[in-house]
């Protein structure tokens, strides 16, 4: 299992050929409370770099990227029925979705949990 | 992630409203280049205030997060520094006459100590700033807005030469508010739940003179407090050290105002909307209807006459997801109606809500529309405001 992360403060855990996507910490901290949760529905397929969910804050809307390529399996329906667990759990029970990954070797791109966590002290 | 749309204030979308866009003398160009800092800066940051540019100052949009805060304000006292807010002293022979000129209140039937909600106007009715204005004897406290405070003071030295304007920049402005602000002030300031809403007087407190009027811009019972920049720590770190009380940042302050259905100017409010459109027709009373006499009389009295091209509503959002300023408002066949001026997710109500402009004859409450944000259609329904009822403390009601 590993962990990456974007600098737009996705991670991706990938198990396998199975990727797990949310928002950091780091970004629920920036967003505030969050509000609206729009996940992707099973069978759609994403790029990487394209919009694949929306989160919003009392604040702001913003959309969370595909930080890779693949074919969506599953969106979190516990985010989109309770936004706030974004807000409590982001790297956890707070993921957006999960993809079948097309080509493992767009992961090489991304950062991992220490260069992310190093990267955000910058900001 | 991508951050797509801020809402509530900040310099960006403040600076839409900046006045005067089409003088030659102000212009875009007109906001300062530096941020100003506020007296509290520190103490803001001490609390844990997340500073963000707004209105030329760095000012704390939260501390512990904008619901909690909004909810602590709606429960409790909330404690906000608008001392970016013009704090103006306007004297001189028939200030009340003259200031009727860009004005369109009744300032000579102004009763002394009682703040009147009034309107900067150019001339074409347009609105350059809203205001607080409060007769003290023969001249006049005016509070304006703090984006707009520079143009509004260029703009009163042209048109009113025969007054005299002191911007009072050695004084801040705290706002106390919530149903529990009467009971906190009146432990240091004995004597203040006295004044009626929209009631204002002298009084001191740490060898100090203060201004303070019983109004705000949350819907709730509050105040608002003129105290001298070196005291303002002390009454600040007085007020917070009460357990009734928190301090709360811009965001929290946004989403209060929305709720309470009051304009911001520079979204909801600006040079190209008249008060008509606004629906603040209760800023002008019999008299000044009767007289004109005013910038922009003969456009606002037409349209009081025989009703403006649009109006200020509020709006029911169906479903989650907040629909924000720049949002269209379409008719039920997909024709532009109109467009969104604020909105947001409502901490109390637990529901998005928005506030904008639609074509007079379809802003009657009830009306159901179309909402379009980024490519989405949302169903919603023009709603009264406010969407949380005010709970201002007027003198004689229960």
């Amino acid at each position: 299992m590993s962990l990456y992360f974007t600098r737009e403060h996705e991670w991706v855990r990938v198990e396998g050929d199975t990727a797990t996507v949310g928002i950091s910490n780091h970004a629920q901290e920036a967003l505030g409370d969050i509000v609206f949760a729009e996940v992707p529905d099973a069978g759609r397929k994403v790029s990487k770099g394209q919009e694949a969910a929306v989160v919003e804050s009392v604040k702001a809307a913003s959309d969370v990227y595909a930080p890779v390529s693949g074919e969506v399996i599953e969106g979190n329906q516990a985010v989109a029925d309770d936004p706030a667990l974004v807000n409590s759990d982001p790297e956890g029970e707070g993921w957006f979705f999960k993809l079948k990954l097309d080509n493992p070797g767009e992961l090489d791109g991304l950062m991992d949990e220490g260069a992310y966590r190093d990267w955000i002290k910058t900001l | 992630m991508s951050r797509e749309v801020h809402s509530g204030p900040t310099d960006q979308t403040q600076a839409r409203g900046e006045p005067f866009r089409g003088d030659p003398e102000g212009g875009d160009g007109t906001q300062p280049q530096t941020l100003d800092k506020l007296a509290l800066d520190s103490w803001h940051r001490a609390k844990g205030g997340r500073m963000v540019p707004f209105a030329g100052y760095e000012m704390p949009v939260q501390y512990e997060g904008i619901m909690a805060e909004h909810l602590w304000t709606r429960e409790n006292a909330g404690l906000f520094d608008v001392s970016h807010m013009g704090q103006l002293f306007l004297h001189g022979r028939g200030v009340a006459q003259a200031i009727e000129r860009i004005m369109p209140g009744d300032f000579q039937a102004a009763k002394d100590m009682k703040p009147k909600y009034s309107l900067l106007l150019n001339e074409e009715g347009g609105v350059i700033d809203d205001l607080m204005a409060t007769r003290r004897g023969d001249d006049f406290y005016v509070v304006v807005n703090g984006a707009t405070k520079h143009g509004d003071i260029d703009y009163m030295q042209r048109r009113l030469s025969d007054v005299a304007i002191d911007h009072m920049r050695e004084q801040a402005l705290l706002a106390l508010q919530g149903p529990r602000a009467a009971d906190v002030l009146d432990t240091v300031i004995p004597g203040i739940a006295e004044l009626g809403f929209m009631e204002a007087g002298p009084f001191r407190a740490f060898g100090h003179p203060l201004w303070i009027s019983r109004s705000g811009y949350t819907g709730e019972d509050g105040f608002e407090i003129s105290i001298p920049a070196i005291a303002v720590e002390q009454l600040a770190e007085w007020l917070v050290n009460d357990e009734r009380v928190k301090p709360i940042g811009l965001g929290a302050r946004d989403s209060l105002r929305l709720e309470a259905g009051l304009p911001l100017y520079g979204h909801d409010l600006d040079d190209k909307i008249t008060p008509v459109m606004a629906g603040l027709n209760f800023a002008i009373n019999k008299r000044r209807r009767a007289e004109g006499g005013f910038a922009g009389a003969m456009r606002i009295l037409a349209e009081i006459e025989n009703g403006p091209p649009q109006l200020r509503v509020g709006f029911d959002v169906e479903g989650r997801q907040p629909v924000r300023e720049g949002a269209l408002v379409l008719d039920g066949e997909g024709n532009e109606v109109g467009k969104i001026t604020s909105g947001g997710f409502s901490p109390s109500l637990q529901r998005p809500i928005a506030m904008g402009y639609v074509a007079a004859h379809l802003a009657e409450t009830g009306t159901a529309l179309k909402l379009e944000q980024r490519g989405k259609l949302f169903d919603a329904k023009v709603a009264a405001m406010p969407f949380v009822p005010h709970r201002y403390h007027r003198k004689g009601a229960a």
